[in-house]
């Protein structure tokens, strides 16, 4: 079996990246390929990489309340390009527990506030991922 | 006693200890600092067997300064309780602020939405769905008026937390300060002015290294001959400490970067008594109070000895570490948030028995959103309680002379200057960011904490232990998506309005001086007075200056 190819995105002008590269290093750690984008990220060039790199799941982190912008335009893109239905989509951040219903609806598979853990995200995504690492 | 005497009346307390641990065993195997250092059971003269009083603290007000940097310290005036805030719109801001002053806040901290911090104007693409969200929209001088609009420039002394477009909001700010007829010289105040961190840790820097480091030095210059009551640079730990760095990390970092900007300074031709009593710092509060304590002393005595044995710097406060506290917002919890105020109030202490000379509390409800307007009052209470009722304002350093502080004190100026010195080999601190030494340092120390919270090993109330079944929190501040729309309105009557002729002919002046090696603020002042926007200043500056490429590390 093949390891997960998982993106880390930073989008938006949010610098706070810690999150982003602990979750980063958790998930080499766990066996997973890792490509980190850095910060400053545009949906678009999040969506691009994603299919650049074939990745089995786009992981965001955003703490600058810019959520609701961003992470709903990520997944339109990922549609548009016809891959949404392989790749898993996350966020995690300071997001407000009334925003996750909406991001959620709008194709967020799941949504990490503080205080999740690294073990806790891992297994998530080995739990849901949407294709098979055949 | 003598110091064999001292050793054998130890070891008959060791195996004391011994016996009772055979009964009863400690809690913990080994205990810690963040650090991973270990932390000893008792601390006793032996663990400081070469202090020496006069050399090693000195009184407070003298070299080198352990004690703290005023004879008095808050005897003769409490720290400035400077509480940071803006968001949403300048008018929004400008009435958050006056509340803040009504609640007894002495000074204005202003924070810039994320467009403002890297110099984009509210209707650029780039900064839609951030305009407003973490601090206020800054566009033009027109918005600068607004925020100060009622707010005597002469009275108050303001912090504004920019870094890459630092030239530009200064130059607005003595805009906003002529118009209310305040001379430049009555202005008092202090711009972050940090890009190394930025480069380190915060994310919002716009341009490379070396023109970054050119208008740091221009703002030194122009500010000594024009401004000379700003401190024209926080030369900041927070951020560091904030991205996962141990209390030895922030203060080697920090001070790396400040040795940066003096060097950077010198070589521009400065004399450096000219422009380093404007030097101030911006340190972490954490949760571990006597390591906190010993880590300003340490930075404060560190700072000294650097200023004068390796710059030969003559004027005594060129030799003073002053710094700004704000506590730490990565201990706060989302889980039972009002836990937090507990958790600020020790950090408050850590700050005050350190001797900070400002300080910001984080509010209770900071890892769910920006605080309202009722936990912020909490927050500045705290610090007030702790300034009126809790006595420890009342003597100087009143921690002075505890084996446990000053043997710490002296573990982490030491272990700092360590770190100092790889950084001295790497060539210094833009180098070893360049070669992403910092970024992988902060990056293991944050990955092991992570790691301690996850196996148990760090207790965080509450998080990992002491769980309850929680309600989601109600009542959060939330920015109306509408200010996006009124901001870019707002820029589109300003440049109807405004003398475009005026502006262009600015910008071209400022688009040669860039290109020059003259120095760049009165430029910019122009180009602020005729309402050139933010985001066509720094065009301006981007065109010839480049912009920063990160070095991504994980």
């Amino acid at each position: 079996m093949r390891p997960i190819r998982i993106l880390v995105a930073k989008p938006g002008l949010d610098g706070h990246d810690r999150g982003a590269k602990v979750l980063a290093r958790a998930f080499r750690d766990a066996g997973m390929e890792v490509i980190y984008t850095g910060l400053r990220q545009t949906p678009e060039m999040i969506a691009a990489a994603a299919i650049q790199e074939d990745v089995d799941v786009v992981a965001m982190s955003i703490l600058s309340g810019a959520h609701m912008h961003l992470l709903p335009r990520v997944v339109r893109l990922l549609k548009d390009e016809g891959v949404y239905d392989d790749i898993l989509v996350l966020g995690g951040g300071v997001i407000p527990k009334e925003d996750i219903p909406l991001l959620k609806e709008a194709g967020i598979q799941e949504i990490f506030t503080p205080g999740a853990t690294t073990a806790e995200v891992i297994e998530y995504i080995q739990n849901n991922l949407k294709r098979a690492l055949g | 006693m003598s110091g064999k005497d001292m050793q054998d009346s130890f070891n008959r307390w060791q195996e004391l200890v011994n016996k009772t641990l055979s009964r009863f065993p400690e809690q913990k195997e080994r205990y810690a600092f963040d650090s991973g250092a270990c932390v000893e059971r008792l601390y006793t003269p032996l663990d400081a067997p070469d202090f020496d009083y006069e050399q090693d603290l000195g009184y407070p007000g003298q070299y080198p300064f352990t004690r703290g940097v005023q004879p008095t310290m808050y005897r003769g005036k409490h720290w400035t309780m400077r509480m940071y805030a803006g968001f949403a719109t300048a008018a929004e801001s400008n009435k958050r602020y006056k509340y803040l002053i009504e609640q007894g806040s002495m000074g204005l901290s202003v924070a810039f939405d994320l467009p403002t911090q890297m110099g984009y104007d509210s209707d650029d693409p780039i900064s839609m769905g951030e305009v407003g969200k973490v601090g206020v929209a800054i566009d033009s001088l027109a918005d600068m008026e607004i925020l100060f609009g009622g707010i005597p420039l002469d009275k108050v002394s303001t912090s504004m937390t920019i870094n890459a477009p630092a030239p530009v909001l200064l130059a607005m700010y003595i805009a906003v300060a002529e118009k209310q007829g305040v001379p430049a010289d009555k202005l008092n105040g202090t711009i972050q002015n940090d890009i190394l961190k930025e480069y380190i840790a915060r994310g919002t820097y716009i341009f490379p290294v070396k023109p970054s480091m050119r208008l740091i030095t221009n703002i030194f210059e122009y500010c000594s001959k024009h401004v000379p009551r700003w401190n024209t640079i926080s030369i900041s730990g927070y951020h560091i400490r904030e991205a996962g760095s141990t209390a030895v990390q922030e203060v080697a970092f920090t001070l790396a970067d400040g040795i940066a900007y003096v060097q950077a300074a010198i070589d521009a031709g400065q004399s450096i008594d000219d422009f380093a009593p404007r030097l101030s710092f911006f340190f972490n509060a954490h949760n571990n109070l006597l390591e906190e304590v010993s880590k300003y002393r340490a930075a404060r005595r560190l700072w000294a000895k650097i200023m004068k044995e390796r710059f030969g710097a003559k004027d005594p406060k060129s030799w003073q570490l002053k710094f700004h506290t704000q506590t730490a917002g990565c201990t706060l919890t989302a889980q039972q948030p009002d836990n937090n105020i507990v958790r600020v109030a020790i950090q408050t202490l850590a700050a005050v028995l350190g001797g900070t000379q400002s300080l910001h509390t984080n509010s209770r409800d900071e890892a769910l959103a920006l605080p309202t307007e009722e936990s912020v009052m909490i927050a500045l209470r705290t610090q007030q309680i702790v300034a009126n009722e809790s006595g420890v304002a009342d003597s100087v350093d009143p921690l002075a002379g505890s084996y446990y502080i000053e043997s710490l004190t002296t573990s982490i100026e030491n272990e700092a200057a360590k770190l100092i010195a790889r950084i001295d080999d790497l060539g210094g601190a833009p180098a070893a960011i360049e070669k992403g030494f910092i970024q992988q340092e902060i990056m293991d120390a944050a990955y092991k904490y992570q790691k301690d919270i996850e196996d148990g090993g760090k207790i965080i109330v509450g998080l990992n232990k002491y769980q309850i079944k929680e309600e989601p929190p109600k009542g959060l501040l939330r920015v109306d998506p509408a200010v996006e729309n009124a901001q870019k309105e707002r820029i589109a009557r300003l440049k109807e309005k405004r003398d475009n002729a005026l502006v262009g002919e600015t910008l071209k002046n400022l688009e040669k001086a860039c290109k020059s090696n003259e120095n760049v603020m009165p430029y910019i002042l122009e180009a602020v007075k005729a309402y050139a926007t933010l985001g066509e200043i720094c065009n301006i500056m981007r065109g010839v200056f480049g912009e920063y490429k990160q070095n991504v590390i994980i």
